[in-house]
């Protein structure tokens, strides 16, 4: 054998060995990769209680952006919630191929004034998005939100299978479940639901909409759908609840589609407790808090108050 | 302007007109404009079925089928009246499938039977090419008795099919694959690098989500099968089978453009053989074919004694050794006789099955606004482009489902997608108006005006879960889009085996208002089967498949006439 063919063998088979073993490698980590890719993520983006400004408040004004601004003077400014630098991640509710008249999605002018307000406040980035029921493109298009926010200087992002993350939820029911990544790789979270009437929970406001942080088969989760709204709402505690009450879909909800089933209230309202915002919020369908379920549930698991009064409560009309 | 000069404009021609092709079935895709003037009716930007409304064949297919000229499909004309003058130039110069055929046939190969000797053999005018004209007579008496069989073979919906359901959805599958591969290694650098990759490309070719299609396999089958013919056969299809080559070689049977040969001075080198596309014996010794050649011009521009010219008005002489050319199309009129009563029999053929007596697949649902059935396909020319540009992959094309009468026409499968209410896409790609496009208020309805309904859903109880299981469960009640729902819940105690009284609210139809759009079917938890699904009955385009005596809104006037 002459020195060059021995030294070309060995190098052939120093290679083949080597992508062997580099194979063997690679595929040897993938258990510890999957397993890293359950990011032990949290939700809780609240901010701390101030007892200078009450707990709740409400304006109303046929001037929606002037409603939201009182509301939320009133509850100590933007600057008490985004502090400069912040991400801020905004969830409306952009479920529905709907338009903003159908009331089936959030306004979109409340939406774009929250981005606005985000940015004054220094905030780094500000992205709005949602986990749409339709086929997102026309959601984020037809009710006006991805216009709306994007001219107010937002990113929005539509939900792409990517950007999805694994996540224990320490739920009750809902433990490990794919959440869309700015829901929960962010510093602060708005969530920014419209009141409508829903037949199954009776109402979905601002916990019923943090179904839309994720994906998987959520269509299952009517079966238990209370413990589910608590689990996530258990999971997910916003930095500020701003609820739109422009334009309340009372009957057909929650995809709508007929203005005969939208009752004009002109309301905002802001407040850092979930469970107070379902329960004011619920009183928009003739509801009180103490008469639905899911409502009931979480403030029993301790997530906030059904009295909303009880923390402060402002009214501006 | 020499020679070579117009080769390469041909060859020029053959890349844009092909990526022309290619990149109106890209664009035959829900791509939605973010600042829309009119957010209310989303119509597509672009005329992107236009290439389909310039084939001659479709025009005279639907024509004799449904006797009608569909919106732009008269700019068929733009090929069908210079071809009378010049012979088949749209072959070798326009046709998307042609050029593709010409370059699979045309790439090197090391192959020795494409070699030499060999080459030119297969290069010589050859007996099959006869049978795609009696393909076309086939197909063409088939429609002139109702039933458009055309569009299987007609190269460009053939093409923009397999494009549109088999091509792009595969390269889409295989790259998100790969990319889930590349990131499944986690390395870094190799994530990155590789979704750099996939980011570059899909904004080109990939839709906003993958499309599954079911029973792809036959349409990518026969892609395939042809594609690969090829490097048997130089251009086999367009040679042997195509039937719109075969309308416009017949066509083509007056043209004043020809070969004209100079016996003298030709060597007899074959160059012309070699690299001749429409196998038309250009050399001198052979009767030369107008109806086969493609004016690929390949013969003049590498005869090297100038033999060969293409010109006005050629002089055709007849020598001993060199024969005149054959001006008439060369099929036998017996077997023309075959065709033709072939065509007359094929729809008492197809329409002697069950499915014609009472017994018509119920899950046969057709995309909004469609015809009736029997007009449906007498239109249809299964090009795909509803399935294509539906953006919620509700639309496949058939494989049995319609019988083979309607192979691959569009079927919509609410379990992979509903149809969107406010979606009039699939009516605005239709090229022979097969789906008619409708206005949003035609589609969804309103006080004066009745919805476009596609089916109605029915529960399966022994399934659903309020209904057989006592748990709740109201999603399809939710997603109804009705307004209002035509889903509706009473609320009732149910049992569990323990004797447990337990409420729950179970979903019940009403007929008035459900569309048949599919949107319960799809979200309904239960996986596999759903609980709730849709059947083609009740559907606005049938006047026979009414489930009720008198249904709101079925007014006479609203359905369309066969």
């Amino acid at each position: 054998m002459e020195r060059r063919e021995f030294l070309k063998k060995t190098g052939q088979a120093l290679a083949l060995a080597a992508i062997t073993g580099g194979t063997g490698l690679l595929f040897n980590n993938r258990q510890k990769f999957t397993y890293d890719r359950l990011m032990a993520k949290t939700g809780d983006f609240a901010v701390p209680a101030d007892s200078a400004f009450p707990g709740m408040a409400l304006a109303k004004n046929n001037d929606h952006v002037a409603a939201l601004n009182a509301s939320l003077d009133a509850m100590g400014g933007i600057k008490r919630f985004i502090r400069p630098g912040d991400r801020v991640t905004i969830k409306p509710n952009i479920g529905w191929d709907r338009t903003p008249a159908q009331g089936a999605n959030t306004n979109p002018v409340l939406v774009a004034e929250m981005v606005r307000l985000c940015l004054v406040a220094g905030a780094a980035k500000v992205i709005v998005t949602d986990i749409s029921c339709n086929d997102p493109r026309r959601c984020f298009l037809r009710s006006g939100i991805k216009e709306a926010a994007e001219k107010a200087g937002a990113k929005v992002i539509l939900p792409d299978d990517d950007e999805f993350v694994k996540t224990d939820l320490k739920g009750e029911l809902l433990t490990v479940w794919p959440v869309l990544k700015p829901f929960v790789d962010t510093d602060r979270l708005i969530n920014m639901p419209i009141v409508k009437q829903h037949s199954l929970s009776s109402c979905t406001i601002g916990m019923k909409n943090l179904y839309g942080i994720l994906g998987g088969r959520r269509n299952q989760l009517h079966q238990q759908i209370d413990q589910s709204i608590v689990d996530l709402a258990a999971f997910c505690r916003p930095t500020l609840v701003v609820v739109d009450a422009t334009r309340v879909l009372t009957r057909g909800g929650p995809q709508g589609g007929s203005l005969d089933d939208v009752f004009v209230a002109d309301t905002v309202f802001c407040t850092t407790d979930q469970v107070a915002a379902d329960s004011r919020g619920a009183e928009f369908l003739g509801l009180t808090g103490d008469k639905v379920s899911h409502i009931i549930l979480a403030a029993k698991s301790g997530l906030g108050m059904i009295d909303y009064r009880a923390a402060g409560y402002k009214e501006i009309i | 302007m020499t020679i070579a000069t117009v080769r390469n404009l041909r060859r020029i021609s053959q890349v844009v007109f092909f990526l022309t092709f290619f990149w109106l079935i890209l664009k035959t895709n829900f791509q939605v404009n973010f600042n829309p003037a009119n957010p209310d009716e989303i119509t597509l930007p672009l005329p992107v079925s236009i290439a389909l409304q310039f084939d001659p064949l479709t025009a005279l297919g639907t024509l004799l089928a449904n006797g009608t000229l569909f919106k732009g499909i008269l700019w068929s004309l733009v090929i069908l009246i210079p071809t009378i003058f010049i012979g088949r130039f749209f072959c070798g110069w326009v046709c998307p499938l042609g050029s593709l055929n010409h370059w699979i046939s045309e790439f090197p190969s090391e192959r020795a039977r494409r070699k030499g000797g060999r080459k030119i053999e297969s290069n010589r005018y050859k007996k099959y090419q006869r049978i795609k004209y009696y393909i076309f007579f086939f197909f063409i008496t088939a429609a002139l008795f109702g039933t458009l069989q055309i569009g299987l073979l007609d190269p460009l919906p053939f093409l923009a099919r397999s494009i549109g359901t088999v091509v792009l959805p595969t390269i889409h599958t295989a790259a998100s694959g790969i990319l889930g591969w590349v990131k499944s290694f986690g390395l870094g650098p190799l994530s990155t690098a590789a979704q750099f990759a996939y980011d570059l490309m899909a904004p080109l070719f990939l839709t906003f989500r993958q499309a599954h299609f079911h029973t792809i396999l036959t349409i990518g089958f026969l892609f395939v099968a042809v594609m690969i013919l090829n490097r048997i056969f130089t251009r086999f299809w367009c040679r042997g089978i195509c039937p719109l080559g075969a309308m416009l070689g017949i066509f083509s049977r007056y043209a004043i453009f020809g070969l004209q040969k100079n016996e003298p001075a030709c060597t007899h080198c074959n160059e012309c053989l070699l690299h001749c596309q429409g196998a038309d014996n250009p050399d001198i010794g052979a009767p030369w074919h107008q109806a086969e050649c493609h004016l690929c011009l390949n013969c003049q521009g590498l005869c090297p004694t100038s033999a060969l010219k293409f010109k006005f008005l050629p002089e055709h002489n007849l020598t001993r050794t060199n024969p005149a050319p054959v001006q008439k199309v060369d099929i036998s009129r017996r077997k023309v006789i075959a065709s033709l009563a072939g065509g007359v029999a094929l729809l008492p053929l197809l329409r002697s099955g069950d499915a014609f007596a009472v017994n018509a697949n119920s899950l046969l649902i057709r995309p909004p606004g469609s015809a009736a059935e029997e007009d449906f396909i007498a239109r249809c020319i299964r090009c795909g482009q509803c399935m294509r540009v539906c953006p919620n992959n509700a639309l496949h094309p058939t494989l049995m489902e319609a019988g083979l009468e309607g192979i691959w026409s569009p079927i919509l499968i609410a379990r992979i997608g509903y149809c969107e209410p406010t979606c009039t896409l699939c009516g605005q790609v239709c090229p022979t108006g097969a789906i008619v496009e409708l206005t949003l208020k035609q589609k969804v309805g309103g006080a004066d005006i009745t919805p476009n309904r596609i089916g109605t859903a029915f529960i399966d109880k022994g399934r659903c879960l309020p209904w057989a299981m006592a748990k709740p469960c109201i999603v399809c009640e939710e997603w109804c889009p009705t307004s209002p729902k035509a889903v509706y819940l009473r609320e009732e105690t149910v049992y569990d085996r323990r004797g447990n009284g337990i409420k729950v609210k179970q979903p019940h139809i009403d007929p008035d208002l459900c569309t048949g759009c599919g949107a319960c079917e799809f979200a309904c938890p239960v996986v596999d089967r759903a609980a709730i699904y849709i059947t083609s009955i009740g559907e606005s385009r049938s006047a026979e498949n009414q489930i009720l005596l008198q249904r709101k809104g079925i007014a006479q006037s609203n359905i369309r006439k066969g």
